[in-house]
C-alpha cells in the first residue's frame, strides 16, 4: 500500500510517496527474473552455458552463440516477459478495482472473449495448412490480434453494461463476468466442433497457450501496449488506492469513479487482448500473480510494478518448466494452469469460511 | 431558519428508480452548528445525507454548495469543502490508521505533490484531535469499533473542510462508544467550527448532541427544531408510532426521550412510568 510503506520523497514543491518495501520487491524479482531469462536462454538443443548467455546479452560471445541467444531464443523469452508483465499488471488493475482477488481478466471473461475471436478466425478462416503452425497466411498474421482485440472490447463492453445498476456494482461484475467467461468457453467450443480437424488442432494447441516459435513480431505489440498503459495505470494509482475504501468515501473524497473504472478495464482489455493475441491464453497468470505479489510486498492492494516483475517470473518459468524440466513437451499455459488451478480453489475455500464463521 | 448556509437542498426529489423516497424537500444546513437528522427506518435521511454529498443526483430540485448547484462544481472541488462519512466504510485488510486518514488529503495531493510536508502536518493535527496519534501505526482491523470510528472521523478531518456529513457514525458500537464518538464530533463543531449534519438513529443521542433537530418521515421534513422544540410525546406517536415520555436530563436540561414499554403502560395506564433500562432502547422504535 502506498502510504503506508511509503516514504515520501521531496523534490522542491514535487513530492512522490515511494512504497519502500514494494520497491524492494520488485528489485529482488527483476533479479530473479534477469536470472531465470538467463537460464532459460541457455537451455536448448544447443545448451550454452549461464555465464556465457550473460556475455553475449551484453555484447560478448562468438558468433554462433550470438545468432543463438538474440535471434532465435532471446524473442521467445521477451514475449514470456513481456506477456507475464501485461497479465500481471492487468490483473492487478481489475483486482484493485473491483476489491476483490477474483476480478481478474482471466476470471471476469475477457481473456476467454479474446480467446473466441482469435479461435474464429483460426477455425472460419481455415488457413491452417501445416499442423499447429499458426502464423500461417496473411489473415492470420494480422487478424488474429484484431480478432483477441474485438473479442476482448465486445465482452468488457457487455461486462460493463450487464454489471450496471446505479454504477458499476462490482459484485454483480464478478458474478456476470463468470458468467460470461463460461458462454465464451462453450461458444469457443462448439467453433472446435464444427471445425475442420487441423485448424481444431491448431485452435487447440494455440489454445492451451503456447510460448513455442515466438518472434519479435509477437513482441512489439505486447510492448507497445504496455508503454501505452503502465502510465494509465500510474495515473489510476491514487483514484485507486482512494477506492480500496469503497465507491462512497471515495466519491467523498473527490475521485471520479465511473471515469477511473472505465480507465482500469480499458487497460484490462488492452493488456489481456494483446498477451491473448501473442500467446494464447495463459490461464491463471493475471489472477495469481498479483496476490502473490501482495503477499510479498504485504500492502493492502496488489502492487502494480511488483505485479509486473512477478508475472514475468512465472511466465518465463513457466516457459522453462516446459523446455526443460519436463521430459515431454508441453504448452506454458498448461504449467501455469497447474499453479493456478489449486489457487483458485484454495482462494475460494478460505473466502466462503470466512463469510461463514 | 435566517441563519447563513453554504449547503442547502432545494425542492429535490430523489429515487432509486421506482417511486421517490424523498419529495420535494427543502432544506439549509446552518453554518457552525451540529444538525443531526433523524426518523424512521427507510425515511429517506441516508438518501437526504447522500444526495447533499453530491453521491446521488436528485431527480428534480438541486442542492447548493455556496451558491452554485452543485452539478457544477467538479467532484475534486466539493470533496475540498465538503467532506463525507459513509454508514458502512470498509478499509482493506491491513490498512494503517495513519494510512487511512492520510487519505483523507486525496483531494488536495495531485500526482506531482502527492505528500506535501502540509499533509503531513494536518494528518498528524488529525490524528492527535481524536486521539488516535498513538494508534497511528496500528492495523485498523486492530482496533475496537469506537477506536475505528474515531480514525475514520480524523480522515474526515484530514480532508480539512468546513462542511463534514456523518452517515450514522454510531451505528454498530456499544453505548460508551457512542458517546465517544458524538463528545467528537462536539469538539469538531466547538473547537474547530466545523459544521457537521449528521444521520443518527438514536433519539436521546440527537438531543444530547445537536444544535438542531431535522424530523423526517416518509422522504418529507416534517419538523426541524432545536431538541427541546422538536422531541414532544405526540411527535413521536405520531412519526415513530412511540409511546414515548419526554424527561429532563436534571444535567443538562435538554429532553430526555424514554418510551413506555407495553406492561408498563398496562400496569401504570399512562401514568408515571418506569425508567427504560438503557437510552439505546430508543433507536428500537426507529
Amino acid at each position: 500500500m502506498t502510504v503506508l510503506h511509503a516514504t515520501p520523497f521531496r523534490v522542491g514543491a514535487a513530492s512522490w510517496l515511494v512504497p519502500v518495501r514494494a520497491s524492494l520487491v520488485s528489485l529482488v524479482g527483476a533479479g530473479l527474473l534477469f536470472l531465470l531469462v538467463a537460464i532459460d536462454l541457455s537451455v536448448g538443443d544447443f545448451p550454452i552455458p549461464v555465464g556465457d548467455v550473460v556475455r553475449t546479452l551484453f555484447g560478448g560471445g562468438d558468433e554462433a552463440q550470438r545468432f543463438i541467444v538474440m535471434e532465435l531464443r532471446l524473442p521467445q523469452t521477451m514475449v514470456a516477459v513481456a506477456v507475464g508483465a501485461a497479465l500481471g499488471l492487468a490483473g492487478a488493475l481489475t483486482q484493485t478495482m473491483a476489491r476483490n482477488p477474483l476480478a481478474s481478466p482471466d476470471i471476469l471473461g475477457i481473456t476467454e472473449g479474446a480467446a473466441f475471436g482469435a479461435v474464429a478466425v483460426i477455425v472460419l478462416s481455415g488457413g491452417s495448412g501445416y499442423g499447429g503452425g499458426l502464423v500461417s497466411g496473411r489473415l492470420q498474421e494480422l487478424g488474429l490480434p484484431l480478432a483477441a482485440f474485438t473479442g476482448a472490447i465486445t465482452t468488457a463492453v457487455l461486462l460493463y453494461v450487464l454489471s450496471w445498476r446505479r454504477g458499476l456494482d462490482m459484485q454483480r461484475l464478478v458474478l456476470i463476468g463468470i458468467g460470461l467467461g463460461a458462454t465464451l468457453t462453450a461458444g469457443t467450443s462448439y467453433l472446435l466442433v464444427n471445425a475442420r480437424i487441423q485448424d481444431a488442432a491448431s485452435a487447440q494447441v494455440w489454445l492451451s497457450g503456447s510460448l513455442n516459435a515466438r518472434g519479435w513480431e509477437h513482441v512489439g505489440p505486447v510492448l507497445l501496449t504496455l508503454a501505452v498503459m503502465v502510465p494509465l495505470a500510474l495515473l489510476l494509482i491514487r483514484s485507486l488506492n482512494a477506492m480500496l475504501l469503497g465507491d462512497d468515501a471515495a466519491q467523498g473524497l473527490g475521485v471520479r469513479l465511473q471515469l477511473t473504472q472505465l480507465g482500469v478495464l480499458i487497460a484490462a482489455v488492452g493488456l489481456a487482448s494483446v498477451s491473448v493475441a501473442a500467446v494464447g491464453p495463459l490461464e491463471f497468470v493475471a489472477f495469481v500473480v498479483p496476490q502473490v505479489a501482495l503477499r510479498l510486498t504485504g500492502g493492502s492492494r496488489p502492487p502494480m510494478l511488483a505485479s509486473m516483475v512477478y508475472g514475468g517470473i512465472l511466465v518465463v518459468g513457466a516457459d522453462l518448466i516446459t523446455r526443460a524440466v519436463l521430459p515431454f513437451a508441453l504448452p506454458a499455459g498448461i504449467v501455469t494452469a497447474a499453479i493456478g488451478a489449486p489457487y483458485l480453489i484454495w482462494l475460494l475455500v478460505r473466502t466462503n469460511r470466512r463469510r461463514t464463521v | 431558519m435566517n441563519a447563513r448556509h453554504r449547503l442547502g437542498a432545494e425542492e429535490i426529489t430523489v429515487g432509486y428508480g421506482g417511486d421517490p423516497v424523498i419529495r420535494d424537500l427543502t432544506l439549509d444546513i446552518p453554518d457552525g452548528m451540529v444538525t443531526a437528522i433523524v426518523g424512521p427506518n427507510g425515511c429517506g435521511k441516508s438518501t437526504l445525507l447522500r444526495t447533499l454529498a453530491r453521491l446521488l443526483k436528485p431527480s428534480d430540485g438541486r442542492v447548493r454548495l455556496d451558491g452554485e448547484a452543485i452539478d457544477a462544481v467538479s467532484t475534486r472541488e466539493v470533496s475540498r469543502r465538503l467532506a463525507l462519512l459513509p454508514q458502512s466504510p470498509i478499509a482493506p485488510d491491513g490498512l494503517l490508521v495513519r494510512d487511512l486518514v492520510g487519505r483523507g488529503r486525496h483531494p488536495h495531493q495531485t500526482w506531482f505533490r502527492q505528500w506535501s510536508p502540509a499533509d503531513e502536518q494536518i494528518v498528524e493535527q488529525a490524528l492527535r484531535m481524536t486521539d488516535t496519534w498513538d494508534l497511528r501505526d496500528r492495523a485498523l482491523d486492530q482496533l475496537s469499533g469506537g477506536q475505528r470510528q474515531r480514525a475514520w472521523i480524523a480522515m474526515t478531518l484530514a480532508q480539512d473542510t468546513d462542511l463534514v456529513l456523518l452517515d450514522e457514525p454510531t451505528t454498530f458500537l456499544d453505548l460508551a462508544h457512542q458517546v465517544e464518538v458524538l463528545d467528537l464530533v462536539t469538539r469538531l463543531n466547538r473547537e474547530r467550527g466545523r459544521t457537521v449534519a449528521m444521520v443518527l438513529h438514536d433519539l436521546n443521542l440527537a438531543a444530547r448532541y445537536s444544535d438542531l433537530v431535522v424530523v423526517m418521515k416518509s422522504g418529507v421534513v416534517v419538523t426541524i427544531g432545536t431538541p427541546r422544540e422538536v422531541f414532544t410525546s405526540a411527535l413521536l406517536e405520531d412519526v415513530f408510532g412511540l409511546r414515548a415520555d419526554i424527561l429532563d436530563d436534571p444535567r443538562t436540561g435538554l429532553p430526555v426521550v424514554v418510551p413506555v414499554s407495553a406492561p408498563a403502560q398496562a400496569a401504570a395506564s399512562g401514568g408515571t412510568v418506569a425508567g427504560s433500562p438503557s437510552a439505546a432502547a430508543a433507536s428500537c422504535g426507529t
